[in-house]
């Protein structure tokens, strides 16, 4: 097994190994809401529109964790709001109000970076670096972690109503706006967390490849929830000693891994893999049969 | 006999379009009770603002029977339902314990009781442990229904609930509904098919924008009271 404890000698990987379990975890946990409630694009949006406000708080806080966290929670917030309300008050809809916006965020974001008095590339936010991830990062995504998965948990029954069936979540008393509202939020927050470790674009990856892999697995939102959150740490893992021993970024390693899994899945889950309902076909008349029972 | 729910005055609107005017009406227990009229005759409006969706212009809503949010049972369109939504019929109808369970209560016993009690008397006991789009139309439709039965509320409120159901599966979902309706409850459905009505309700609420006719299906589901419900011009209150 020296192979595997290897690598882990060096302090930077011990780090970027507890981020790796951290933000692998949360990261899956939380993509099974994404995932059921179809929030996989408003996520990617949620992302890009982070970097005007990482960019501003670089210039203003340099890079310390808080100041990002901040900025970037401001900004993507400020996208999402922003998008809701010119899609309640004009004809414009949902996703090209958020698209629209976060486009612009994103391109006012790279414009202000070169104003950045710290020496900050591009780079760094686009795709991060895990191995550069220091203490207070680590707090950081732990105290994410810790507030995500006690919020999501606590509050998965009215979560799920809401986001099952509006209008009967809403007859029960919950409220939903504020319950999709923090959904939300939640997600900036993960992608902000994730943000050292595999920056601005890949950050998705982690949140919806375990639990998109877990949906074509199971019928049951625990399993997925629970589970996406074990494939995503094992996965970030797995990741992360791929980009040791083959030399490239850990980002894209990771995302790679969880991409592989997503595909295996895709072709043979039991139930809805496309190749395993291909191979199980029976003769129609047997479908037939069972349909004319039921 | 008091009604089990009154509505007094009431106008509600769609969109700040009135749609539904001063309607003035009392449903009693242990009844089923189909909403006609024509589209736009404001039917799925006046539920959404039974079961508190949509505020109240004028007028107002008594309740006899339980004033919480438990007490009445929403059951939406199928057409707005996300099929797809990783949950089995157990879980769904275990959704129905929700509001009575709360955000951090234990699932005791006596919710379970509940939910097998409402798949049994909603004839999904073979089929607790599907996925729920891998259901029929009426199996999906009876699963919604044996949600509203697990929250043991009062009050009844389906939209359109035979849509799109053939013939064997309207009759089962109507024998699921009977026995709600004669363990004491009150069933209100918005119903656009006209020939089975006289099987499926006992009451009849006439509805075009404003109240053309309501009582029992007897006496209420005649011609000349349809032609007025049916007639081209929908009451918009508008002249």
């Amino acid at each position: 097994m020296s192979w595997l404890a290897e690598p882990f000698q060096y302090e930077f990987m011990q780090r970027a190994l507890v981020a790796c379990l951290l933000i692998g975890f949360t990261n899956g946990f939380l993509g099974s809401f994404v995932v059921i409630r179809r929030l996989a694009l408003m996520a990617d949006a949620l992302s890009h529109s982070l970097l005007p406000g990482l960019a501003v708080a670089a210039i203003f806080f340099g890079l310390s964790p808080g100041g990002l966290l901040f900025g970037g929670l401001l900004a993507a917030i400020f996208v999402a709001l922003g998008g809701h309300l010119i899609a309640q008050s004009s004809r414009i809809k949902d996703e090209t109000a958020i698209a629209s916006l976060y486009i612009v965020a994103f391109a006012l974001g790279i414009a202000i970076i070169k104003y950045a008095g710290v020496k900050v590339s591009l780079d760094h936010f686009l795709f991060g670096n895990i191995l550069g991830v220091g203490d207070g990062d680590l707090w950081t995504t732990y105290a994410i972690s810790c507030l995500t998965l006690l919020l999501l948990v606590g509050f998965q029954r009215p979560l799920l109503l809401a986001m099952f069936e509006a209008s009967v979540a809403r007859t029960q008393g919950v409220r939903v706006g504020l319950l999709l509202g923090l959904l939300v939020v939640l997600i900036v927050l993960a992608m902000v967390s994730s943000l050292q470790a595999i920056g601005v674009l890949l950050a998705l990856g982690l949140l919806i490849l375990p639990a998109a892999t877990m949906y074509l697995l199971s019928d049951s939102y625990a399993v997925m929830g629970w589970g996406g959150a074990i494939l995503g740490t094992l996965g970030a893992m797995a990741g992360l000693l791929l980009s040791f021993w083959a030399n490239i970024p850990s980002g894209p390693a990771i995302v790679l891994v969880l991409g592989a899994t997503f595909l295996a899945a895709y072709l043979f889950s039991p139930k809805y893999g496309v190749l395993s309902r291909r191979l199980r076909k029976r003769h129609l008349h047997e479908e037939s049969l069972e349909r004319w029972k039921h | 006999m008091k009604p089990v729910l009154k509505l007094e005055d009431l106008t509600v609107s769609y969109n700040r379009i009135p749609a539904v005017h001063h309607l003035s009406v009392g449903f009693f227990a242990g009844s089923c009770v189909a909403l006609l009229g024509p589209n736009g005759a404001g039917k799925t409006t006046l539920l959404k603002a039974i079961a508190g969706l949509l505020p109240i212009e004028t007028g107002r809503i008594f309740r006899e029977r339980g004033s919480g949010r438990s007490a009445i049972a929403y059951v939406p369109q199928r057409e707005s339902v996300d099929w797809d939504f990783p949950i089995t019929v157990r879980g769904l109808v275990e959704m129905g314990r929700y509001p009575a369970v709360g955000i951090w209560g234990r699932f005791g016993a006596a919710d379970r009781e509940a939910v097998a009690e409402a798949i049994r008397i909603c004839d999904l006991t073979d089929l607790a442990d599907r996925q729920i789009s891998a259901l029929s139309g009426g199996q999906q439709q009876r699963a919604f229904l044996a949600r509203a039965w697990a929250q043991q509320a009062e009050i009844y409120l389906l939209d359109e609930p035979f849509t799109g159901l053939d013939r064997n599966a309207s009759a089962s979902f109507s024998a699921a509904l009977r026995r709600l309706r004669d363990s004491g409850k009150l069933l209100i459905a918005s119903h656009h098919d006209l020939k089975n009505v006289a099987e499926l309700f006992d009451h009849v609420l006439l509805l075009n924008g404003e109240l053309v006719a309501f009582g029992t299906t007897a006496e209420t589901f005649t011609t000349d009271n349809l032609d007025r419900a049916y007639q081209t011009h929908v009451f918009s209150g508008h002249p």
